[in-house]
């Protein structure tokens, strides 16, 4: 059986926009939201404290002695005066994006589910805390989100990681279809019966390689989300006022974190809640400033870095042979090209660039003109969220704290297992926990699908009479 | 010529007359039929129950046997329901074995070799001898329908039979088409007649049907088999039954059970196949309906699992004073010479005398998406379908739907609300479900693993599960009911009992625990925290506690020992359930335009504008229905309610 969510779980999220620095808050809504926070934070006794306060306290891990996360302050809902008119638990943290995907963690490792985007929304409507005229509202925000950061999580899924998991889910079902035929057709010959020792070993198995993959996810990788982005173009094109307008207008760099190993030379960024890691933004400084030659050489090794390139161009004066060279650098790359300074006559033909080198979204835009940024924060969302423009790095951002998570309930089943063996229940019970770990891990790939189980069964032995 | 080709032809109704009303028609008494028609009757509705052959009402025309892993589970919950195929088997049959033993709980299942003649025999005497139903032989050509609502059925002969309701179980009759090798013929399942012109009526009345095919072996005379060198596989001696109702005194000792015997194919029978599949029409091409995956056909066995250089071959019994023998894992459709010369490279065959050969069958289903949770087609008002006809294999699989089909049309004439088995009550209820929700590309089969809450679907707790519910529809009587309870207080105190003993450390005991590896106990343990070890049973734990004052029946010690030992599990799946169950309350109304709903991708629309899902839950369950397209469904519903209150 697939996953299945249900509007009556408690749900967690980090609430605060991604990529952003100072204080982000994780929030818990739900009937069950007081009792996970209980577990994982040390200071007052939540039950105790008002409804709408503020509480200074620690998080910790209980799995690991209470070992002291963060240093919060959690601010205590009780229903039904909410947004949701659920329970409302918000953690304040202020440790940083990897402290607060940390802490995400802890709230979803004992016992929040991961919400959906705009599922704090829907509930609000749902428990009516929100009127008929906002519920159109509500269906677009769901509608807008839900998928596309679904396939966003898909698409942001690293080759690796998806490789690593398919073979273990692989090894799993052969595992559970193996168990399934020893309970369905237990007089068959050609299956071999899957013993205690056997479900042991390949538990423990499988229970390494999640604890390596999620070693890998968390060693400090959470800082360098984003895009890869480069902001090209030849000099005095406007690249950098088109940086300090992303940059300023967001007002949103994430300023050095002591302990990280963040080039200096680059900046984050977060457009429309995309996280972007602009490339080399020193380099668009000091080349347009000192207005000398610069090299196509240093563009071409942002370009190669990058997973978005934004190509600035003077759209007042004539293609120039580097404007050329940089077109055609780019011709394969996931692109922008933004003519700039349209407030000028145009002495560009846009349709013969499109011809020469490829489409691109083109953006119009001039210093004066507000709504180009705005078009190009869109068209950059769209990208990202409905066209799927992935992430080279190993990301762990915002939406991946799914993978996480899932990957963590996977190991706490697989642990279930190990236990349920340890104290002497039969394959065929323990065999429940192994198969919600292979949901689990379904779930990160996009894999499983109604009768899967089945099919592996029936592939894989002869079996009926 | 053309005089003998018109004798040939059959005719069609010219005549009609008025044969009668009722309340509910049944047509077809197969295992489907059987049940919807008892249950109908037994609730106090005028019931007619209409068969092509009184020789095959609740015949077995292939395997031999009732119950199996889910199976047998199904059949406890027809028994708690007050269904009678339990009863009818514990009376019929001649073999009984509970299957994994070895294994946990929620996975041991009860089977049974049929008397088959008995078996039929058996259940035809108990509808003759129902109040309130009719069983009569007759061909049903046609439903009267008005205003797509149907009200009655017409027969070949031209009786017409005015119903307000008709359950539909017409079994692989319809449209049925036997292959032997080269030969093919128009026929119902062994050798009956088919059901030509209802199929055709079907589809005239906006029906969508499909093909389907399964084949059963051949069978040979038990006389001519050599069981030197072939093993033997006896009946259980502990007694146990398929009903609640049938008392142990009635078990019938290992040595009146009559054995299986269990045989291989080997690397000769499977050459005689590769050598000749182009005459089997299952591999010619001539057969395309879609078989069943788990109920492969010998040539099946062969090509796909080429590596095999063995398959088993069971030998069943068809019944006492019965020499004809069915060779379970056979089944093919190869032409007859073929079939008698691959029974005789089988060992312990090789002078066996075939006396039927076996064959495959392509049938007519109606796709089982057109029907309702209730099982009432939502093609026609009033008309509901059950068992293979709905796409579904097995016996157990037939009985379960229509008895439920039964029940429904029979409080549709009543004015009630139709009893919907949820996933996390019964074995019906996901197959039910399944079939509605999701449609079947294979003749159905209940397997274990297509129930998600199994730990709690078990084969012992069918009757706490369900008797219930048999009751308060009126198929379970007070008396019985009575001793439902009594069961059920005699379980609670005792765990409750269990849970409050506290067993104080002595050298007995402790030379016991350690024994098993444990270290002694040094303070006293709970009763029930001792049981949950591995090592204990309830009868060693009486060995450290006073006993009850009456001795326990071992249903009840085998549901308490169950309930303590698995707890910690039992709970995580009842947690789950309690939240599909809002979900599962969370209602769609009949009359939503999904076309209407912004947002629910396409694909999302079309799956459930064909599905017309009644809850929310069910909606989830929907294969192409996404996350957010139930989000955005759910707050397009509740818009509705806002709006009312408004």
């Amino acid at each position: 059986m697939p996953l299945m969510t249900t509007d009556y779980d408690t749900i967690a999220a980090i609430s605060t926009a991604p990529g952003v620095g100072g204080i982000s808050i994780v929030r818990i809504s739900g009937s069950d939201a007081m009792k996970i926070a209980k577990k994982i934070y040390r200071g007052k006794d939540l039950d105790k404290v008002a409804t709408d306060t503020i509480n200074y306290g620690h998080i910790v891990d209980p799995a690991n002695d209470d070992s002291r996360v963060d240093e919060v302050m959690v601010s205590v809902m009780r229903a039904p005066k909410t947004y949701t008119k659920e329970d409302i638990i918000e953690i304040n943290c202020h440790g940083g994006i990897q402290v607060t995907n940390k802490v995400l963690q802890l709230v979803l490792r004992n016992g929040a589910r991961m919400a959906e985007p705009g599922e704090f929304t829907k509930r609000a409507f749902l428990n009516g805390r929100i009127d008929l005229s906002q519920s159109e509202a509500v269906m677009d925000l769901i509608d807008a989100k839900t998928d596309e950061a679904r396939k966003a999580a898909l698409n942001q899924l690293d080759g690796n990681l998806s490789a690593a998991i398919r073979k273990m889910r692989q090894k799993i079902v052969d595992v559970l279809a193996n168990v399934e035929v020893n309970i369905d057709y237990p007089e068959y010959d050609g299956a071999e019966v899957v013993t205690s020792k056997l479900m042991l070993d390949k538990a423990q198995e499988i229970k390494a390689e999640i604890e390596k993959l999620l070693a890998t996810a968390q060693q400090g990788k959470v800082l360098r989300d984003g895009l890869n982005t480069a902001i090209v173009g030849r000099p005095n094109v406007g690249k950098s006022s088109l940086l300090n307008r992303l940059l300023h207008e967001e007002k949103a760099i994430v300023t050095d974190v002591p302990g990280t190993t963040r080039d200096v030379l680059d900046e984050y960024v977060n457009v429309a809640g995309v996280p972007l890691h602009l490339i080399d933004t020193a380099g668009i400084r000091e080349t347009e400033d000192k207005v000398e030659k610069i090299g196509v050489d240093r563009s071409r090794a942002a370009i190669k870095k990058a997973d978005l390139v934004l190509l600035v161009l003077n759209s007042s004066e004539p293609l120039t042979d580097e404007d050329r060279q940089l077109l055609d650098l780019t011709r394969d790359s996931k692109r922008v090209i933004l003519l700039n300074k349209t407030d000028l006559p145009m002495k560009l033909d846009i349709e013969k660039i499109k011809a020469e080198y490829g489409n691109s979204d083109m953006i119009k835009t001039s210093a004066m003109a507000e709504n180009g940024t705005k078009t190009l924060e869109d068209t950059i969302s769209q990208m990202f969220f409905t066209k799927g423009i992935a992430s080279t790095q190993n990301s762990v951002m915002v939406t991946n704290a799914r993978h996480i998570s899932l990957l963590q309930q996977a190991l706490d089943s697989v642990q279930t297992v190990i236990d349920g063996i340890g104290a002497g229940l039969p394959v065929d019970i323990v065999q429940i926990d192994l198969q919600s770990a292979w949901d689990d891990l379904g779930a990160i790939t996009g894999d499983s699908y109604d009768d899967e189980l089945m099919d592996q069964l029936f592939d894989q032995f002869c079996i009926g009479k | 010529m053309t005089e003998k080709k018109e004798v040939l032809k059959t005719t069609d109704v010219t005549h009609t007359y008025n044969a009668g009303d009722y309340d509910v028609v049944v047509v077809g008494a197969g295992h489907a039929g059987s049940e919807a028609a008892l249950a109908a009757a037994r609730m106090g509705q005028k019931t007619l129950l209409l068969t092509i052959s009184l020789e095959m009402v609740a015949f077995m025309p292939c395997n031999p046997s009732v119950g199996g892993p889910a199976k047998g589970t199904v059949v406890r919950e027809i028994d708690a329901l007050g269904g009678e195929m339990g009863k009818n088997i514990d009376k019929t049959y001649i073999q009984m074995r509970l299957l994994n033993t070895g294994k946990g709980p929620a996975v041991q299942a009860l089977r049974a070799q049929a008397d088959k003649h008995a078996y039929h025999q058996e259940m035809k005497n108990t509808i003759e001898k129902e109040d309130n139903l009719t069983l009569r032989q007759a061909i049903v050509d046609n439903l009267v329908v008005n205003d797509n609502r149907v009200e009655g059925v017409i027969t070949n002969t031209g009786a017409i039979y005015h119903a307000k309701t008709v359950v539909l179980a017409t079994g692989t009759s319809a449209r049925g088409q036997i292959y032997i090798g080269e030969l093919r013929y128009s026929s119902g399942p062994n050798n009956s007649l088919p059901s030509i012109k209802l199929s055709e009526n079907l589809e005239k009345n906006g029906f969508n049907l499909e093909r389907f095919k399964t084949g059963t072996p051949p069978r040979v005379n038990g006389n001519t088999i050599d069981h030197s060198g072939i093993e033997e596989q006896p009946g259980d001696e502990k007694p146990h039954h398929f009903s609640f109702m049938t008392p142990y005194s009635d078990y019938l000792p290992v040595s009146e059970q009559i054995s299986c015997w269990l045989t291989y194919t080997n690397p000769t029978t499977h050459q005689i196949i590769r050598d000749n599949l182009d005459r089997s029409p299952l591999f010619n091409g001539v057969i395309d309906g879609i078989g069943p995956r788990y109920c492969p056909s010998i040539e099946d066995k062969v090509v796909r699992f080429a590596d095999k250089d063995r398959h088993q071959v069971f030998l069943e019994p068809e019944g006492r004073g019965n020499d004809e023998w069915y060779v379970d894992g056979m089944s093919n459709s190869m032409p007859e010479e073929l079939q008698q010369e691959m029974l005789h490279s089988i060992k312990g065959l090789e002078n066996a005398k075939m006396m039927r050969p076996g064959y495959a069958i392509e049938y007519d289903i109606i796709p089982p998406q057109q029907m309702k949770p209730s099982m009432e087609s939502k093609v026609i008002e009033n008309l509901f379908t059950a068992g293979q006809t709905n796409g579904t294999s097995g016996y157990e699989e037939a009985a379960g739907q229509g008895l439920m089909a039964g029940i429904n049309a029979a409080r549709k004439v009543q004015g009630k609300d139709p009893i919907i088995l949820k996933r996390s009550d019964a074995y019906i209820g996901v197959l039910i479900d399944d079939l509605v929700t999701k449609g079947t590309n294979e003749p159905y089969r209940l397997l274990t693993s297509r129930a998600e809450y199994r730990l709690l679907l078990r084969n012992d707790n069918a009757d706490m599960r369900l008797t219930p519910i048999g009751h308060e529809i009126g198929l379970i009587s007070d008396e019985r009911y009575e001793a439902f309870l009594a069961k059920k207080k005699a379980v609670e105190d005792e765990i409750n009992r269990l849970e409050t003993i506290r067993i104080k450390p002595n050298d007995q005991i402790n030379e016991f625990v350690q024994s098993h590896g444990d270290k002694p106990l040094k303070d006293g343990i709970i009763a029930a925290q001792f049981l949950r070890r591995p090592y204990v049973d309830y009868a060693k734990l009486l060995e450290y506690i006073p006993a009850t004052d009456e001795p326990l029946d071992p249903r009840v010690v085998e549901q308490i020992t169950i309930y303590i030992k698995y707890a910690g599990y039992i709970k995580k799946e009842e947690e789950k359930v309690n939240r599909m169950k809002k979900m599962e309350s969370k209602k769609i109304p009949e009359k939503i335009d999904y076309d209407a709903i912004d947002g629910i991708a396409t694909e999302g629309k079309e799956k459930l504008k064909q599905i017309q899902p009644t809850t929310i839950a069910q909606a989830s369950r929907i294969s192409g229905v996404n996350p957010s397209d139930i989000a955005i469904l759910s707050v397009y519903i509740q818009q509705g309610k806002i709006a009312k209150t408004e």
